[in-house]
Formats: C-alpha cells, structure tokens, sequence
C-alpha cells in the first residue's frame, strides 16, 4: 500500500504496523464489515414486512391464510439456525435450478438426481459456471438475506401477532362504532399503537440477528469472524512477509470492540425510537410522559 | 440490416457460452503449504500452482472457490464448484461419495506434535482437525480425539495444554514447529494420496484432469512442484 512497505523485515514499530494492517488481505477484512453492515440494513427491513405478513395472516379471518401465518411462524421458529441454514438454503438453490432447468433444457434426458448428485444442464446453472466470482458472491449475498429474512421475519411475526393482541380492546370498539371498517380500523388504530408492544421483542430480535452473521460463511460469505480467525492465525516467514505468532487475542478483542460498539449504537437508537413511540399512549410509560411534560 | 447484426450478435454471444468452459475449483485456503491465503488475500500455495498449470494443460479457465472444510463435500454435490483440491486424501469412505483422479502427491506419513517428546499417545488427548483421515485413525485406535474445525486450533490446543499431541499430515505440521513443540519419531501411514475429487456424474472432467496430472508426472514438472513447496515425498 505504502510505498515503504517493499520490505517488511526491515521495518519496526508503526511503520511495521501500518503496512501490516493494510495488505490485501486486510482490506478483505475491512471490505467484510461492510458487507455484515449492508446485510443487516438489507435484512432487517424485509425480516420485519415478513413478519408484518405473516401475523396479519395469523389474524385474517380467511381460514387457509391463517394457516400459513401460523405453520410459518411455528416451523421456522422451530428448526435450529444452523439446520436451517445448511438444508434449506441448498434446498433453495437447487429449487431455482431445477425450475431454470426444466425451462431451459427441455430435451435434457439425464436424471437430475444421481445418487447423491445434483445435475443440471451448464444453461440452468445458478449463477452459471462462467459468470465472474462477484457474481457468485452477489448471489450468495442474496440468498443469505432471503435466509436471514425468513429466520427472523418468523421471530418477527410472533412478537408483531403478540403486539396486536396487546393493543386494548377498547381501542378497536371504539374505532368500530365511529363506523370504521375492519381494514380501516387495523390500518388506522391497530397499526399504529402495537409498535410499542412489539419494539422490547423487536430490539431483542435485532441484536441477535447482529451477532448471527458468522451463520453467513456457511454459504459462501465471508464475514469479519472469518478474516478474524484467518488473519489471527499463526503466519510463518515461509508464507507471508509478516511472520507472526499465534494474535487471535487481538483479532478477537478488536470484533468485541467493534460489536460492543455496534449494540451501544442500536441501545441508543432503540431507546429514542421508543420515547417517540410511547409519546400520546395508553400505557404506563407514555402516562408518565404525559406527566413530565404537564 | 438490423436483424442481421442482432442475428450475429447473438451467434457470438452462443459461441461464446461454448468456448468458455469455465471449472470452479474449491479448496479450503487454511493448510500451509497446500493451499492458504497469501498476503494479498488471494489463494497461494502447492495446490494453488498445481490447480493452475493443470487448467492450462487441459485447457480450460479456472477460478479458485473458498469453502470451509466441515462442508467442502457436500457442496461440491451440490454443484457450487466442479472440483476439490484441498490436500484431500483419497479414502474408502470418501470414494463412496464423490470420485477421485489419480493421486498427485504419494501417501505420505501423518506425524505428531507435542509439547515433549515422551507423551503417551494412549492415555492422552489427541487433537485433529474434524472429518480428516488422521480424526478417523485416532477415532478407530480407540484414544481419545478432540477435533477442530480448523488446522491452526488443533496445534493451538496443544500449545495451551488443552490436548496432549495433534496428528496432522507432515509438511503442515513442518511449518508450525517453533521452540515450544516438538515432532514424535512416531508415524503412521493413512490414506491413499491426495488427489482431486469430482462428482460422480462429471467423469469426462475428471478424465481431463487425470490426464493432465498423468503429464506433468511424465515430464517431472509434478515433482519440480512437490519439491518447491516441500508437501510430499516426489514420485
């Protein structure tokens, strides 16, 4: 990086450091806590509307709908993580190529299940074989939040169902006899007063899903603890001009740091959001705001 | 006019999908001096060189694959990349699962480390990385096995006391001896080798690489390689 940096064994002390910690492989690291940070601001959102979908569904009075609301939400909830990340997520890919495959190779007459093979036609392949490596990665990203979405949204819709069970029933009555529709009364007072039942368990829900993201190098995806643990390892002079001993001490205590960080930050930002949330409700803390102002 | 150049334009682009025959190879990148990730964050080492020159001799475009060792198997059925070389040695059990071309490195002696050199193996804690031949042997000796996911945590876990001796193949654990360890006169032969491994279903690419291995054992190009990086006895 550095134009010192030729010639490392001669180097000491910060100038040592300062081309250490900026060889390519460092800037993986750092490329990574990019890529954790993009997922979670990607997952988070769509984890919450398929929890959002799925406790409306648990509700509608619409028989099948309520069904799948609630097998949804009981399976996923159910399944461990990493059971789910390894089976499902294989499963999944191999359900886009078998359908690419049954589209684009109609007259292939190769089982596509041999043994334990899975085989599809080059055309059907996902990404294809010949597409460059970041679209791979772009693609295992994308499958990663889809993951991620589905684990958590399920999480999300059970404190999202509990949360509209909370808002009192008074509320709903009244709306109804001011003629309200059902829709509007969901819509109009429902929605709007169970987002203070639901933030403890939906903040709760967010700082697992940030401390989750080893989970990503199951597919493919190489995150901070996976440059953590690599660049931590013992390196000898034969394969590397940074020779050093055993540092995933260090390594770890800077990913401590950094997620310490990380949960402060959300801490704070969940706290004001819930202040702005309890401002004008029926609840204990939003009485005593009401005082505090008076 | 237009559907003419629409026309050859989609010829070339159809040709083009039928030239480039691209092979995705999966390896683990933590097994100095097999393969590992060099300084610059890329994929270096023996396997890195051999998987490379074979490409060119079979003339096909490469691209290197990361992967994690517990799961290189099953995502290699899977069809995430076409093939492993990762130092694999090619085993009974493994044959059943996927196939392997001939080998490129003999079968050579797994060694042992340990903090002193009059260990007992027997009554100890031996530690070694998870789903390998060496887990296998000591699981089957009936000693007691700690496994790791990684190389560098079986030799840490012995460093810090936590497991008595680590076997691990020779040339990797070459490269980890400091003052504080030491390599027992002891050693066992596992495996058949190490070689690569396709699917079962993907004989006609196994068949190119197998070729190519044949070549470069033919010209003492293989052996020029083994001797570089010192993984191996030659052939």
């Amino acid at each position: 990086m550095f134009s010192y940096c030729t010639d490392p064994s001669t180097l000491e002390g910060l100038s040592w450091l300062s081309c250490y910690l900026t060889t390519g492989k460092h800037v993986n690291l750092y490329i990574s806590v990019f890529v954790v940070l993009t997922l979670l601001a990607i997952t988070a959102p769509v984890a919450l509307l398929f929890g959002f979908g799925a406790a409306s569904a648990a509700r509608s009075k619409f028989l099948p709908l309520r069904w799948f609301g609630k097998g949804y939400t009981s399976i996923v909830r159910g399944v461990p993580d990493i059971a789910f990340f390894l089976f499902f997520v294989i499963a999944l890919d191999q359900a886009f190529e078998w359908m690419r495959h049954k589209v684009k190779c109609p007259d292939w007459d190769q089982p596509i299940r041999q043994g334990i093979d899975f085989v599809v036609c080059d055309a059907a392949k996902l990404p294809l074989s010949t597409s460059p490596q970041w679209v791979h990665e772009t693609y295992g990203f994308f499958l990663a939040v889809l993951t991620f979405s589905i684990v958590f949204g399920a999480f999300a819709a059970n404190v999202l169902y509990g949360a509209m069970r909370a808002v009192p029933r008074a509320q709903i009555e009244t709306a109804e006899a001011y003629g309200m529709t059902h829709r509007q009364a969901f819509w109009r007072i429902l929605v709007p007063q169970m987002w203070v039942y639901a933030l403890p368990g939906l903040s709760n829900l967010w700082m697992v899903l940030i401390k989750s993201t080893p989970l990503l190098f199951l597919l493919g995806v190489e995150d901070i603890v996976y440059w953590a643990r690599e660049l931590g390892g013992t390196k000898t002079a034969r394969f590397t001009d940074y020779p050093h001993p055993n540092w995933h001490v260090w390594y770890f205590a800077a990913l401590l740091v950094f997620y310490l960080c990380f949960t402060k930050v959300s801490e704070v930002v969940l706290d004001r959001i819930m202040t702005r949330l309890t401002k004008g409700q029926a609840t204990a803390a939003g009485e005593a705001q009401r005082k505090a102002a008076a | 006019m237009k559907s003419l150049i629409l026309g050859t334009a989609a010829l070339a682009l159809t040709a083009g999908m039928g030239l480039a025959d691209t092979v995705r190879l999966g390896t683990e990148g933590a097994y100095a001096p097999w393969n590992f990730v060099n300084d610059a964050g890329e994929i270096d080492g023996f396997e890195r060189e051999l998987g490379d020159e074979l490409c060119k001799r079979a003339e096909l475009t490469c691209e290197w694959v990361k992967n994690d060792w517990d799961s290189i198997i099953p995502n290699l059925v899977s069809g995430n990349y076409d093939t492993i070389i990762a130092g694999m040695s090619i085993t009974d059990e493994r044959d059943e699962v996927i196939d392997f071309t001939q080998p490129y490195t003999p079968p050579d002696p797994s060694a042992y480390v340990a903090q002193s050199a009059d260990v007992d193996l027997a009554g100890g804690v031996i530690a070694a990385q998870a789903t390998t031949i060496q887990a296998a042997f000591i699981a089957e000796q009936g000693w007691t096995l700690v496994e790791f996911a990684t190389p560098e945590e079986t030799v840490a876990a012995v460093r810090n006391g936590e497991a008595d001796a680590v076997l691990a193949d020779k040339s990797f654990l070459d490269t980890v001896l400091g003052d504080d360890l030491v390599m027992l006169e002891k050693s066992e032969s596992l495996g058949g080798g190490v070689g690569m491994g396709f699917r079962e279903s993907d004989a006609d690419l196994r068949g190119k690489f197998d070729a190519a291995i044949q070549s470069m054992k033919d010209d003492g190009s293989l052996n020029e390689l083994i001797a570089k990086w010192e993984v191996s006895s030659q052939w």
